[in-house]
C-alpha cells in the first residue's frame, strides 16, 4: 500500500480539512506506515471468527417511544453561529 | 422500444409513525414551529448518546414480516458520513452490514398477470433536518425537527421492466405500510419518497446496462413520467452511440425531463464504518411472534377474500382495499344492506369522485357507511329512482344526513301510487292528442315522450315502472 499525496488530498477533502500539498505529501509516507501496521494484522487468518462490531457484550437498550420537550428553541439555539430566533443561519449552501 | 428492455430497481424511504425520533425523546410532529423538536441528541451535540426508540424497531420488523423478509436477530448501526448543514453531527446513522431484515418480496398485478418483486433489504435510519435557502440573502436557514425522525429504506430488487410496474410495486408498498399503521403514506410530506435506478439494455442481454439514479420524485405520476423520459433517454443515448454516465439526476416535473446534479459531490464515499456509540441490536424471538400476533389483515388478502366472499370483480376489489379505510367503510356498509356489487359501485364512483373534489379522506367523511347502506336500500325498494339517489348524494355527503330523513322532508319519494299517477296520465293524455293519435297508428316510440311528459310533471318522482303499466293500459 503506497499513500500518495493525491489520496491524502482526496480524504482531507472528504474530512473538510485544507491542506496545502507541503502538508499532504509530508503525511503521505506517514499514513503510509499507520497503513503497515493493519496489512500486518491482516496477515492473521480471520476466516474461522465472526466479525467484532462492538466489544460490548449486551445488547441495546431500548427506550419508550413517549415524547417529551427538554429543551426550549432558545437553548437549542444558543450555539448557532447565527440565527434569527428561530433558524440556524448558515452560508448559502446551493 | 421494441428490441430494448428497461431495468428498474427503487429505493423508498418510509417515514416511521413513531411519537418521538429514533434515538432521541424529541416528538417527530410536523407542521411544528422551526427547530422547536431539537435536543442535544439530534443537534449533534458533543458527548451525548443514542437511545433506540423501541416501537421504531417493532414497525420496521413488521414491515419485514408483511413482505415475508427475513428478519436478522442481530443488525448493526453504521455511520454514513457526508457533511451538510442538515445533518450537525457530520454522519447520518444507518445501516450498512447486517441491515434489519433482507430478501423480501411484493407481488404486483401486471397486464401480464402477477409478478413478483424482490425486497433485498429493510434497514433503519435516521432522516436529515431541512434547508431553506433565501433568494434575497446569502444565506441558508436550517430546521432540524425532522432530523432524527425514524426511517426505514426498502431496497428493491432490479426486477421492475417498466414504469407501470414501478407505480404499481410502489403502490403496493405503500398500501401495506399504511394498512399496517406503520407510515401516513403522505407522499407531498415526505413521508413516503422514492429514488429510481434505471438502466436499459438490449433484450436478451444478461448484463446491467449503466444506470442512473433519479431523486426524490414526490408522486406516483411523477415516478411514471420520470421513468419514462430516462428509459427514452438512454435508448437515445445508446442509439447514438453514446455513453450513459452512471450519476445521479433530478427530475424536473415542470418541464417533464430529468437533470443531471452535477457538481454535487458525484463521487460519493461515505466511509461507512459500524457506529461506535450504538451495541448491536438482538431482536427476540418472541417478540417476533407477538407482533406478527398484532399484523391485520393486508392487502392483498383483503383483495382475495372481498372477491371469494362478495363476489366482487378483481378490479373493484383491487380499488376498495387500496386503502384500509375505504375497505372498512365498504364492508361496514355491506353489513347493512347486504349488496356488496351495489354498494361498490356507490363507493367507486359517487363517493370517490365527492372526496376528490373536496381532498378529504374517507375517515372524516360525514356521510357514514350506514347512510350509504341505506340509501342504496332505499333506491333497491323503489322509494326513490336511482337517478334521484344521485342527485341528493352530494348533500347527504356533506351534510351526513340521514337519507330517509332528509328524502322525507324534501318530498322526494317516488310516487308510486297509481291512483295519484292516473291522474297525471290521463291529463298528459289529454293534452296531447296528436301524440296519441300517432301512436295509435303505429308509432310506438312515442312511449318515451309520454314518460318525458309525465316525468317532468312529478319532477321526476313519478315511479318508472308504474307509468309504463298506466300508459300501456291506457294506450291499449
Amino acid at each position: 500500500m503506497t499513500m500518495t499525496a493525491d489520496d491524502v488530498a482526496r480524504i482531507a477533502h472528504l474530512a473538510r480539512l485544507e491542506l496545502t500539498p507541503e502538508k499532504a505529501a509530508l503525511f503521505a509516507p506517514q499514513l503510509d506506515q499507520v497503513l503497515a501496521y493493519m496489512d500486518t494484522l491482516g496477515q492473521v487468518d480471520t476466516s474461522a471468527v465472526e466479525p467484532l462490531y462492538s466489544p460490548v457484550e449486551h445488547a441495546a437498550l431500548t427506550r419508550p417511544d413517549e415524547a417529551r420537550r427538554e429543551y426550549s428553541r432558545d437553548e437549542v439555539l444558543a450555539n448557532a453561529p447565527e440565527t434569527d430566533g428561530q433558524f440556524f443561519i448558515v452560508p448559502k449552501i446551493v | 422500444m421494441a428490441e430494448y428492455e428497461a431495468v428498474i430497481g427503487l429505493e423508498v424511504h418510509a417515514q416511521l409513525t413513531t411519537n418521538t425520533k429514533l434515538f432521541c425523546a424529541c416528538p417527530t410532529r410536523f407542521g411544528d414551529g422551526p427547530n422547536e423538536n431539537v435536543c442535544p441528541v439530534c443537534a449533534g451535540m458533543p458527548g451525548v448518546l443514542p437511545v433506540m426508540n423501541d416501537r421504531a424497531l417493532e414497525y420496521a420488523c413488521k414491515m419485514a414480516m408483511a413482505i415475508d423478509a427475513t428478519i436478522n436477530l442481530t443488525s448493526i448501526f453504521a455511520r454514513k458520513n457526508y457533511f451538510y448543514p442538515d445533518l450537525p453531527k457530520g454522519y447520518q446513522i444507518s445501516q450498512y452490514e447486517q441491515p434489519l431484515c433482507e430478501h423480501g418480496r411484493v407481488e404486483i398485478e401486471t397486464a401480464a398477470g402477477t409478478k413478483t418483486v424482490g425486497v433485498t433489504r429493510i434497514h433503519m435510519e435516521e432522516d436529515a433536518g431541512k434547508n431553506i435557502h433565501s433568494s434575497t440573502e446569502n444565506k441558508s436557514f436550517v430546521d432540524l425537527n425532522r432530523c432524527g425522525v425514524p426511517l426505514i429504506e426498502i431496497v428493491s430488487e432490479p426486477d421492475m421492466r417498466s414504469s407501470e410496474e414501478a407505480v404499481a410495486y410502489l403502490k403496493e408498498l405503500r398500501s401495506i405500510l399504511v394498512y399496517l399503521g406503520v407510515c401516513d403514506g403522505n407522499m407531498e410530506e415526505g413521508s413516503f419518497r422514492c429514488d429510481a435506478n434505471v438502466s436499459v439494455r438490449r433484450k436478451g442481454d444478461k448484463n446491467f446496462g449503466t444506470r442512473a439514479e433519479i431523486k426524490n420524485v414526490n408522486s406516483f405520476r411523477n415516478v411514471q413520467r420520470a421513468i419514462d423520459y430516462e428509459i427514452g433517454r438512454h435508448i437515445d443515448c445508446i442509439e447514438d452511440g453514446e455513453a450513459i454516465v452512471q450519476e445521479t439526476r433530478l427530475f424536473d416535473a415542470n418541464k417533464g425531463v430529468t437533470q443531471s446534479m452535477r457538481g454535487k459531490e458525484e463521487a460519493h464515499d461515505y466511509r461507512y464504518f459500524p457506529d461506535p456509540d450504538l451495541v448491536p441490536v438482538r431482536v427476540e424471538p418472541s417478540w417476533i411472534e407477538r407482533w406478527r400476533g398484532e399484523l391485520p389483515e393486508l392487502p392483498a388478502a383483503k383483495r382475495e377474500r372481498f372477491i371469494a366472499k362478495y363476489g366482487l370483480p378483481e378490479y373493484d376489489a383491487g380499488v376498495l382495499t387500496a386503502e384500509r379505510e375505504v375497505a372498512d367503510y365498504f364492508e361496514a356498509a355491506v353489513g347493512v344492506h347486504p349488496e356488496p356489487k351495489k354498494i361498490a359501485n356507490w363507493i367507486m364512483s359517487e363517493l370517490m369522485r365527492e372526496l376528490n373534489e373536496c381532498g378529504e379522506s374517507i375517515r372524516g367523511c360525514r356521510l357514514r357507511p350506514e347512510g350509504l347502506a341505506k340509501l342504496v336500500r332505499i333506491i333497491d325498494s323503489g322509494a326513490i329512482s336511482g337517478k334521484i339517489g344521485k342527485q341528493i348524494f352530494g348533500d347527504l355527503f356533506r351534510s351526513g344526513e340521514d337519507p330517509e330523513a332528509y328524502i322525507a322532508a324534501k318530498g322526494l319519494a317516488q310516487i308510486s301510487d297509481a291512483g295519484a299517477l292516473d291522474a297525471v296520465v290521463d291529463e298528459v293524455l289529454a293534452a296531447c292528442p296528436g301524440e296519441v293519435a300517432r301512436y295509435k297508428a303505429g308509432e310506438k316510440k312515442l312511449t318515451g315522450f309520454f314518460v318525458g311528459q309525465i316525468m317532468q310533471k312529478t319532477k321526476g318522482q313519478a315511479n318508472p315502472k308504474l307509468v309504463g303499466e298506466l300508459l300501456a293500459a291506457k294506450l291499449g
